[in-house]
């Protein structure tokens, strides 16, 4: 019953929002929901519920590694959502807070999808539901953006509906009775009819691909987290993307399960080198600091997609992953939209000496930079040595080294616009603007409180968590599952010994023998 | 009875090359609108009467052939414009390509494994070939109602192409409505936004201040 409250409270309230009569207090409704889905899911992560409630919905092991992530996401944006809607109040908010609540619910729906039908539904759902959040700015340039947002993530959600129904008729051809929920489809394995199969993961990772952001399906990504509030931005970036991971995770298990393991494996792998290397190149050009973290989200998606391409320790490190750039871009976009606030301004052109308007900020800004491009001891230094190894140990020698490279790029591209932002003098009239925005405390706990997070997941990687991400790659990543292995191990290998030989549970499991 | 499939399947066929080779906004809509009827009749011919098979055939026929035409002629009205004429693709190399794009459709159809009783209609080539309709539309037409058009006739072809399964999971097919709603988004986009501010034409090529 548990699970099912994940989805019917946020609804609930974003009801009661929709009906409530005043401005000024509806935002409370946020950091209330935000704290009861955070101590349930949390509650879920530690005591996993038994069996599915139905065959069609439940809290497996892949929502419960990822799912608390979201939800903790939810409540730093809820907390932060208070002090900014209040800043905003000349916008009537009854719209957003609504559709804020109603996309934690169906986000939480989509995490725990577990039938074809019910997955697409709930991703759809969450994609119109943010399209008025990213236009609550109100500005041309906010249309000009939904539009884009509308436009690409609707032909995306289009085609991954045209995929799902040709995954359902490679069962229905191979024998299947019209049961499309993924236990129903693995059962059937190599019965799925070959053709349809490769047809449905083509259109589904281009479908799915698309809401996720991978590049070249990523032209909307830039215009939508710029333009939209950076509370918006932090939970496209850090939650929605998320779903479409899951998504795409799932449907893999079973393309894989019909014996083209060696076809996902290549096509996610390519997919996500590429994204890598397209947002490390854009990050290098562009002059918008909004936009940039943008890029970095085609980045990590881009990180995400190889991981999981590799199986085993590689789909561990992705899980884990998830995690990171979940915490890391939620500060981000958040300490980023304080900062734009002040300056009026999102571009180097236009913004500088940060620092010294809004030192508290600037300074997270920093610390947020350094956490996402992977310097120690934040959670993503852990996580993408995991992958690099990950990569590394299949045998992708080229693959690692490339994407080393684009990672050394990307950091490039964004500590020169982050400190072109962050030091030098203020614009005389950025000075004007500090009147309209103070540092309020209530403003930056929330992308603090993200960082420490990520920081604690890269020091300390909680057991329930490895063993929730082991269990979970276990359920959709194929045979071998990877021993737990703690950040510290890692970081210790690493330190004293770089040589040393990649333990035998990094076999990767992409293997293109069908499974019995 | 596949016969009549075949007719109905073929005449909507025929739908997308009037769509993809007419200029004036409301024939593209009417086509769009004509082919959503014909849709919405397919399922009553494919199954045995069932009052899960009825809701779908009344809730495509009312949607894609009522309500979202009305909303696309309203918008037509809002946005005071009748003709989309520069587009990225003329009209006549559209044409070709629709009609190129349709016999690449039967050819592929033809290849891809299909059960005895889906093996002689045109549901599979009738869906790609919509589907390739829609994204020309796309991709190749500036005015936002032109587009919506095309993503309208994509979705036509989607849900072609879900009928496939109505015998088995009708419910999935019903959920494919959904995309309705997103052509409803963005219809109520355009005129939210004609409401807000007094844009002399809906061109998209003025949604352009986005760039790298």
């Amino acid at each position: 019953m548990r699970e099912l409250l994940l989805v019917i409270l946020p609804l609930a309230a974003a009801g009661v929002a929709a009906a409530w009569p005043d401005d000024r207090t509806r935002p409370l409704l946020l950091p209330v929901t935000g704290v009861a889905h955070a101590a349930l899911s949390l509650w879920l992560l530690i005591a996993a519920p038994g069996a599915a409630l139905t065959p069609w919905f439940g809290y497996d092991p892949l929502a419960r590694a990822v799912l608390p992530a979201v939800s903790l996401l939810f409540l730093a944006c809820a907390v932060y959502g208070v002090p900014y809607l209040r800043l905003r109040g000349e916008r009537p908010n009854r719209v957003f807070v609504s559709l804020f609540l109603a996309m934690l619910g169906l986000m939480s729906l989509a995490h725990q999808a577990l039938h074809l039908g019910v997955l697409w539904i709930s991703v759809e759902a969450v994609t119109l539901s943010t399209v008025p959040l990213i236009h609550f700015n109100n500005t041309a340039r906010a249309y000009e953006a939904t539009w884009k947002y509308l436009l690409v993530g609707g032909t995306g959600i289009a085609l991954s509906l045209l995929g799902s129904f040709a995954l359902g008729y490679a069962s229905l051809h191979g024998g299947g009775e019209g049961d499309l929920t993924f236990t129903a489809l693995i059962a059937q394995g190599a019965a799925l009819s070959r053709p349809w199969v490769l047809t449905a993961w083509v259109l589904v990772l281009v479908g799915y691909g698309t809401k996720m952001g991978l590049a070249p399906m990523h032209t909307w990504k830039p215009d939508a987290y710029g333009e939209a509030p950076g509370i918006v931005g932090a939970m496209l970036a850090g939650g929605v993307t998320t779903v479409a991971f899951t998504a795409i995770l799932r449907v893999r298990a079973v393309v894989d399960a019909a014996g083209q393991g060696a076809v996902t494996h290549r096509t996610m792998l390519a997919l996500g080198l590429f994204s890598v290397l397209v947002a490390a190149l854009f990050m290098l050009a562009t002059r918008d600091f909004k936009r940039l973290l943008a890029y970095s989200s085609i980045e990590h998606m881009g990180i995400l997609s190889l991981g999981a391409a590799l199986g085993g320790a590689g789909l561990w490190a992705a899980l884990f992953h998830v995690w990171n750039n979940t915490m890391t871009k939620g500060a981000l976009f958040l300490t980023a939209g304080n900062i734009r606030r002040a300056a009026g301004a999102r571009t180097v052109d236009e913004v500088r000496g940060m620092a010294w308007l809004t030192p508290r900020s600037a300074m997270l800004f920093v610390i947020g930079l350094f956490a996402v491009t992977a310097c120690p001891p934040f959670g993503p230094f852990f996580s993408e040595l995991g992958i690099v190894r990950a990569t590394v140990a299949g045998g992708h020698g080229v693959v690692a080294a490339l994407l080393l490279f684009c990672l050394l790029l990307a950091f490039c591209g964004m500590t020169r616009l982050v400190f072109a932002v962050v030091d030098g003098r203020p614009r005389a009239g950025t000075r004007k603007g500090l009147d309209r925005m103070r540092e309020r405390a209530a403003l930056l706990v929330s992308p603090m409180a993200l960082l420490l997070i990520s920081m604690g997941l890269g020091l300390f990687t909680p057991r329930t968590l490895q063993h929730c991400w082991q269990e979970a790659v276990q359920q959709v990543g194929g045979e071998v599952p990877p021993a737990p292995t703690t950040s510290a191990d890692i970081a210790g290998a690493t330190a004293t010994d770089p040589v040393t030989p990649p333990p035998p549970v990094l076999a990767t499991t992409h293997s293109s023998k069908p499974r019995s | 009875m596949s016969e009549n499939l075949n007719i109905f399947v073929g005449l909507a066929m025929g739908l997308n090359l009037v769509a993809l080779g007419s200029s004036r906004l409301t024939s593209v809509i009417r086509a769009a609108a004509v082919q959503g009827v014909l849709l919405g009749v397919l399922p009553l011919l494919m199954e045995e009467f069932h009052w899960m098979i009825l809701v779908v055939a009344v809730l495509t026929m009312l949607v894609k052939g009522g309500l979202i035409p009305s909303l696309l002629n309203r918008a037509v009205k809002s946005a005071n414009i009748d003709r989309d004429l520069i587009p990225l693709v003329g009209y006549v190399p559209s044409l070709l390509l629709g009609a190129t794009g349709t016999l690449a459709a039967v050819a592929v159809a033809q290849r891809l494994p299909l059960l005895p009783a889906h093996a002689h209609t045109l549901l599979v080539p009738g869906a790609l070939a919509s589907v390739f309709t829609g994204l020309v539309l796309l991709i190749g037409r500036v005015k936002a109602i032109t587009q919506v058009c095309g993503y309208l006739i994509l979705e036509n072809g989607i849900y072609l192409f879900g009928l496939l399964l109505l015998h088995s999971t009708p419910l999935i097919v019903e959920g494919g409505i959904l995309l309705d709603l997103t052509v409803a988004v963005f219809i109520i986009g355009i005129i939210v936004d004609r409401i807000r501010t007094e844009f002399d034409t809906l061109d998209t090529h003025k949604l352009n201040m986005l760039r790298e």
